[in-house]
């Protein structure tokens, strides 16, 4: 658990590497991705399914970025591209690709459709904490 | 007149200007145009209409002066210059800045390169693949693996980025490097689980910011941005996908 939570914080920070963002707020970036994915791999482990925690898992991780945005003054994708990166379904994607690579399109199928729905879990992620910022700032 | 309309054309320069620096380094389109539209308000034009796509920005003042066209060919992602042009807009809302101030600010933001060495890139590119490796239940034998190949795919996108100005092809050849390093590393029985290798060292390659653009432009009711950032999106994934499914048709 602490392995994972380590790396998910030293992988998400080196993410704002590569998008250019600046020195100070690497390790706020890097504290989202870990928060998120720390949400994601409990409700993994409790049974709820993939699909669920990381539709859970964006909802925080775009709330907590809306916080970060709102303290330090910038726009909130600064911290939010970094911090869904480890829930991109990657693994997923790649499975499904190796079976449709060796025709074995029904498995593959099944995988590449949930690989989508999480996609999908990530958008309204981030949508559903949107309307909410949108509703705090109009309250 | 003639100063009222010199003044007009000073002010539609600076809005393209913070616009054109947001729009190629990786803002959302909503953000760019609200930011336009926010600095030619404080400068005191009220009515201003700014229609931004992902290649191309147009901006109109209401009555006097030519609506003005800016092209955009090249995107990158620098983050940075976003932050310090929201707040130059801040800072122009507030009127601590005047208009020449404002436009040599901008001007030097946009000549500036602020970004991170490559090597650096390079280096955060490989050990967020090592990290990655891990965080999908790889072991910490598959770490250095994933952390050589990620680091050598990421680089192999840059060079070929700047060879050849097609995107989909240097990520088509990124993630093919990254697999048939991987599968050298395993073949020398450095690393045991192949599948985890490879996806630790393409994720250095996932569209991130096209994914959060497309979905926020979406819900600000920017469609026809929403839908060519999302396309662009799926198209670096499938550039991501054909690489690896190369790699195991011919393994």
């Amino acid at each position: 658990m602490i392995e994972q939570l380590l790396t998910s914080f030293i992988a998400t920070a080196a993410f704002g590497i590569i998008f250019n963002v600046p020195k100070k707020l690497l390790l706020n970036g890097g504290l989202v991705g870990m928060i998120g994915w720390f949400i994601y791999i409990s409700f993994v482990e409790y049974d709820f399914d993939s699909v669920l925690a990381t539709f859970v898992a964006t909802f925080f991780i775009a709330l907590i970025s809306q916080l970060f945005a709102r303290i330090y003054k910038t726009p909130m994708t600064i911290f939010s591209v970094s911090g869904i990166i480890p829930l991109v379904p990657g693994g997923l994607a790649y499975e499904a690709m190796r079976h449709f690579v060796i025709d074995d399109y029904n498995l593959a199928l099944q995988l590449a459709a949930k690989a989508f729905m999480i996609s999908g879990a990530i958008a309204m992620g981030l949508v559903f904490s949107e309307v909410i910022n949108q509703i705090i700032k109009k309250a | 007149m003639i100063n009222h309309l010199d003044r007009t054309n000073q002010i539609v320069e600076v809005c393209l200007l913070a616009g054109k620096i947001m729009l190629q380094n990786g803002a959302e389109t909503y953000r760019v145009e609200d930011t336009m539209m926010r600095i030619a308000a404080s400068f005191g034009i009220r009515e201003s209409h700014s229609y931004v796509t992902p290649t191309g920005i147009i901006f109109s003042i209401d009555g006097t002066g030519p609506t003005k066209l800016i092209r955009i060919a090249e995107r990158s992602t620098d983050l940075q210059k976003v932050i310090i042009v929201n707040s130059i807009s801040r800072k122009i809302s507030s009127g601590e800045l005047s208009l020449k101030e404002a436009y040599d600010m901008l001007k030097e933001v946009e000549t500036n390169r602020l970004a991170y060495p490559l090597w650096v890139q390079v280096a955060a590119a490989a050990i967020a693949s090592g990290c990655f490796a891990i965080i999908f239940q790889g072991s910490w034998s598959d770490f250095l693996p994933a952390l050589i190949s990620g680091g050598g795919g990421f680089y192999c996108l840059d060079f070929v980025h700047r060879l050849v100005k097609i995107k989909f092809f240097a990520e088509f050849l990124a993630s093919f490097i990254a697999g048939i390093l991987a599968m050298c590393f395993v073949a020398i029985g450095l690393g045991h689980d192949l599948d985890k290798i490879i996806i630790g060292s393409v994720m250095p390659l996932v569209p991130g910011i096209p994914i959060t653009n497309a979905v926020r432009d979406l819900m600000a009711g920017h469609l026809v941005a929403g839908l060519s950032k999302g396309a662009e999106a799926f198209l670096t994934a499938f550039a991501i996908g054909t690489g690896i499914a190369l790699i195991f048709s011919i393994y």
